[in-house]
């Protein structure tokens, strides 16, 4: 192999994005080290720009597949999608760090970089075609990730968290490259076109479901699905708020899309092996997510188990196995993204006396005190409750519509039944902002936080209009994968 | 008609939430225009609603009026009304600006309960007019969101639990079936309600499954016994506006369900599960109306009530012979005028004494004559007193049932002989007897506004029960669609029993 083979025009026209915004992240970090005084605001301006135009760069490339580098990367509609998704959510992370930062004067120029770093490694997820790059991609996503949870390192809290999720995520990798190397050994190949092939001329066998189990296992992890989603609570718990917020909107979408890809794709022959693994680990995480949210006082311990419970409801559409299921999956994680990062800008404006406050008692009252925070947020938790005509409704029926037609009636029964023991918490929110007697006023956030949390409520309220250009979108996007 | 009559009398509510919300502030200005913006937006939507009566043609037993737009892809925004959904649409826009006049001295969070208010009707309006199925259940299930703050910050004491009861059993109901109408789609290939009530679209084994999901709603927003546990709690606790809407059209919407979707839709499991909700339907009239005995809370004793004439309307329902549903529909429109002008009459007297014991009130009759005249008729219509619209409902769903099974149309009966018992010892405690409380010696007779609120239902009450024949006429067509379709599906059953042997 030589070099012209490595880096030919068609590879780098492919990746363009990707590589336009290492370059981005190469240069903030220059600018940040080189700049004398805190170059926090400058860096994270440029990181929300750069991430801005790698958007549209993902959007110029035409709808076609294209696959580079040897068959390791893929880009089709589904990637494209999921990687403007996941691009969303780190620029709104970014953006609702930047006061808060400085407020706990934790304003590095590192943070917005890693951010961004962690994001090249969500959309190479997205694209991974291959054993290899996926690994790549995932890894270069979490070495990011620990960093930036354990980033308020002077907080025991948040040290806590990074530590948690180092421990355990490294746990996890390594039963990804266990899995990975045993599907390598019986195949002979790692490329997912390979293992496809392979796969469907031999069919499953005993060392290839043990790989698939611990390849699952591994991704599992990643989505924090039960059983593997002990660190979700404490990481979001820990973490300072923003980098939450980051946390449950964009690794997720490249988390659940690489968990499709490489279900879909690889391992689709053998789909009666691995749709019974996901049912199972879809109806547990709907299930605790509902059950154990119940009891939960602090508000991002709340919506960590809300998270595990709509990743379960995601996987629901990963369950069917069909593009129907796979439609469902995008434009469950396009909503849910978008509802949890407005769920997060309102749960930063809990702030009195100088002070963040995280529990749920804290809301008490707020419809006196804050009509259009009260609103916003109330709409949110109806939306995650899945109540119609809110968006998160939308997202369930197009996951359920694939289940039933999927066939499976169980995982649908007590997946609906999940989620009305889910909304019992979060009409426990509403009860509180709307039912509740008032505490002192919360101080005025800032305008772009605040901006966010109305954007959001909005996009939830008006989404019953505008659902039918965002299903065709979702519809193309799993078309390219089939 | 050249514009989309049946969407504008639907959203122009919203069209005052807007008005409502561009002014500003809490002061007593902002209070007072939240008012009139309410209940003028409801009186110019109930104005425009009567051109559905006038638009409508009787003689059709199809769907009228309708309007299409692209939605979801799959489910479209498809508006419509034939008979069965014509009147309860009516009621609906008639019992707002009573709603909205019954609640003028609402003084906590003005603005926001007008609001609630007229989403509420916006949603209330959609359910029966959607032609699409999935369009039906957003509109179905939106409807929890206003009506659960209504009861949670404007109702009594114990609001927080009933709020929730309410909402949770709704949504438990509702989600399963949720599943039965993702399952038509995949099996019909469409949402669109005119062609799912083609004869023989679902098979029969399959029907059982459908009928049952649409049944866990239906059942318990009807509410049926013995799913009818959050409705007492969710009565007693909601305001006076609140209680009236609950009882007059969300509970309609559970018996429109039965007649749009389980009956015609799933002829076969209807006939086969018929002697189970005859079973149900008994147990709630006899069952409930004995509890209803023994209240000593009046809204409660009056929910119980409504859960006892439910009983009917299911029962009327599924005996699937003519003047059965045409009694069941003509009872919903009834209960709905009654049982919404009991809550008001409910709500004249607690506004004063702030309780709704009945062992509070007695001898009412010496202060309040004309209130105690009103509150007479509406009794006697609940009991079902011929003259008024509760008998003719009555009569017609036991006299329809009478003809298909006359054990149960001789259970029931004994419902309304229960109901003269309730009712009438009820009016004789709050109204008759001594005045021995200091208290009430003060009370005023009905306000100029409390009267208002309650002349229009005692017109329509009696004028109904005198001559019921506006409403009949009206639904009449669409019934015997409806009893075609039934037939249609008796006569296939007994062919494919036939090629069977």
């Amino acid at each position: 192999m030589n070099m012209s083979a490595l880096l030919n025009t068609v590879d780098a026209a492919a990746a363009l994005p990707e590589i336009f915004l290492v370059i981005c992240a190469m240069t903030m970090l220059m600018i940040g080290a080189f700049t004398s005084g805190n170059a926090f605001r400058l860096v994270s301006s440029l990181s929300i720009a750069a991430l801005l135009l790698t958007i549209t760069l993902v959007m110029a490339n035409d709808g076609a597949k294209v696959t580079a580098f040897n068959g390791g990367f893929i880009v089709e509609n589904f990637a494209r999608v999921m990687k403007v998704l996941a691009i969303i959510g780190a620029a709104f992370a970014i953006i609702l760090s930047m006061a808060f930062m400085r407020r706990i004067k934790m304003d590095r120029f590192e943070y917005p970089i890693l951010i961004v770093m962690a994001t090249i490694g969500m959309m190479m997820m997205i694209s991974a075609n291959d054993l290899i790059s996926l690994y790549m991609g995932l890894e270069l996503q979490s070495l990011a990730l620990y960093v930036v949870a354990a980033i308020n390192r002077d907080d025991a809290k948040s040290s806590e968290a990074g530590l948690k999720y180092f421990v355990l995520g490294a746990l996890s990798s390594g039963m990804l490259l266990y899995g990975a190397s045993l599907v390598y050994g019986f195949t002979g190949t790692t490329t997912f076109a390979g293992i496809a092939a392979s796969l469907a001329a031999l069919g499953s066998s005993l060392g290839i479901v043990f790989g698939l189990v611990f390849i699952m296992a591994g991704l599992a992890f990643k989505v924090s699905a039960v059983p593997f989603h002990m660190w979700t609570p404490d990481v979001y718990e820990g973490a300072p708020t923003p980098v939450t917020a980051f946390f449950a909107a964009a690794p997720k979408i490249a988390a659940i899309a690489l968990f499709t890809r490489v279900m879909t794709g690889p391992f689709a022959a053998i789909v009666n092996d691995w749709q019974q693994i996901v049912v199972v680990i879809s109806i547990l995480s709907m299930a605790l997510g509902a059950f154990a949210a119940i009891g939960q006082t602090n508000i991002k311990r709340l919506l960590a188990y809300s998270s595990i419970g709509h990743m379960g409801f995601a996987l629901v559409g990963l369950a069917a196995g069909s593009q129907e299921g796979v439609a469902g999956i995008v434009i469950y994680m396009l909503i849910y993204m978008l509802t949890t990062i407005g769920v997060f800008a309102c749960v930063l404006q809990m702030r009195r006396d100088g002070r963040q406050v995280e529990t749920i008692a804290d809301l008490a009252g707020l419809a006196k005190t804050n009509k259009g925070l009260a609103f916003i947020l109330s709409m949110l938790m109806f939306s995650l409750a899945g109540i119609p005509p809110l968006a998160g409704f939308f997202g369930k029926l197009f996951v359920f519509m694939a289940a039933v037609k999927a066939g499976l009636w169980v995982l649908a029964v007590i997946g609906v039944l999940a989620s009305v023991v889910g909304a019992y918490y979060y009409l426990r929110i509403i009860k509180t902002i709307y039912f509740d007697e008032p505490h002192t006023t919360f101080e005025k956030a800032e305008p772009e936080v605040r901006w966010i949390a109305i954007a959001s409520g909005i996009f939830a309220l008006i989404f019953v209009v505008i659902a039918s250009p965002l299903w065709s979108l979702a519809e193309t996007a799993a078309k390219s994968l089939y | 008609m050249s514009w989309p009559l049946l969407s504008v009398v639907t959203f122009l509510p919203l069209v005052g939430v807007a008005f409502i919300l561009f002014a500003k502030g809490d002061d007593p200005a902002a209070e007072c225009y939240a008012r009139y913006a309410a209940l003028w937006t409801t009186i110019v939507t109930f104005l425009v609603s009567l051109l559905i009566p006038l638009n409508f043609v009787n003689a059709e037993s199809g769907f009228q009026l309708v309007e299409q737009a692209d939605w979801l892809g799959f489910a479209s925004y498809r508006m419509g009304i034939d008979g069965i959904s014509m009147p309860l649409i009516m009621l609906t826009t008639f019992l707002m600006p009573i709603c909205i006049l019954a609640s003028w001295y609402v003084s906590k969070r003005v603005r926001e309960y007008m609001i609630a208010f007229l989403v509420l009707e916006c949603l209330m309006i959609g359910v029966f007019c959607a032609l699409d199925i999935v369009l039906f259940y957003v509109f179905f299930e939106a409807g929890l969101i206003p009506m659960f703050l209504i009861i949670g910050i404007w109702g009594g004491q114990r609001r927080v639990y009933a709020s929730f009861k309410f909402f949770l059993y709704t949504l438990l109901g509702s989600v399963l079936m949720l599943l039965a109408i993702i399952a038509m789609y995949w099996h019909a290939g469409t949402t669109d309600i005119a062609m799912l009530l083609k004869p023989g679209t679902f098979p029969a084994d399959m029907q059982k499954w459908l009928w049952l999901a649409f049944f866990a709603s239906f059942a318990v927003k009807m509410p049926m016994w013995p799913v009818h546990t959050w409705l007492p709690d969710a009565h007693v606790e909601a305001p006076t506006a609140g209680s009236v809407i609950l009882a007059a059209i969300l509970l309609k919407m559970g018996g429109y369900g039965f007649l749009r979707f389980s009956l015609p839709m799933f002829p076969d499991a209807s006939l086969y599960f018929q002697n189970f909700v005859y079973v149900l339907s008994v147990v709630a009239i006899v069952y409930t109306s004995l509890v209803a005995l023994m209240q000593e809370d009046m809204k409660k004793l009056i929910a119980y009530s409504s859960v006892a004439h439910m009983g009917f309307v299911t029962m009327g329902i599924f005996s699937m012979t003519r003047q059965g549903i045409d009694g069941a529909i003509f009872q919903m429109i009834s209960h709905g005028l009654v049982s919404g002008a009991l809550f008001l009459c409910v709500g004249v007297i607690y506004d004063r004494m702030h309780t709704r014991e009945i062992k509070a009130y007695g001898g009412l009759v010496s202060r309040m004559p004309i209130y105690a005249a009103i509150f007479m008729l509406f009794t006697m219509a609940n009991v079902g007193l011929p003259g008024t619209s509760g008998f003719v409902g009555e009569f017609m769903t036991l006299l329809g049932t009478f003809q298909n099974n006359t054990w149960v149309a001789f259970f029931a009966t004994f419902g309304v002989i229960l109901s003269a018992c309730y009712a009438l010892w009820l009016y004789a405690r709050v109204i008759y007897g001594k005045m021995e409380k200091q208290e009430l010696a003060w009370m005023p007779d009905v306000t100029r506004r409390e009267f208002a609120t309650l002349a229009p239902l005692v017109v329509l009450t009696l004028y109904f029960g005198i001559y019921p024949s506006p409403i009949l006429d009206v639904i009449g067509a669409s019934v015997e669609n409806l009893l075609k379709s039934v037939e249609t599906a008796g006569l296939l059953e007994a062919a494919r029993t036939l090629a069977m042997k």
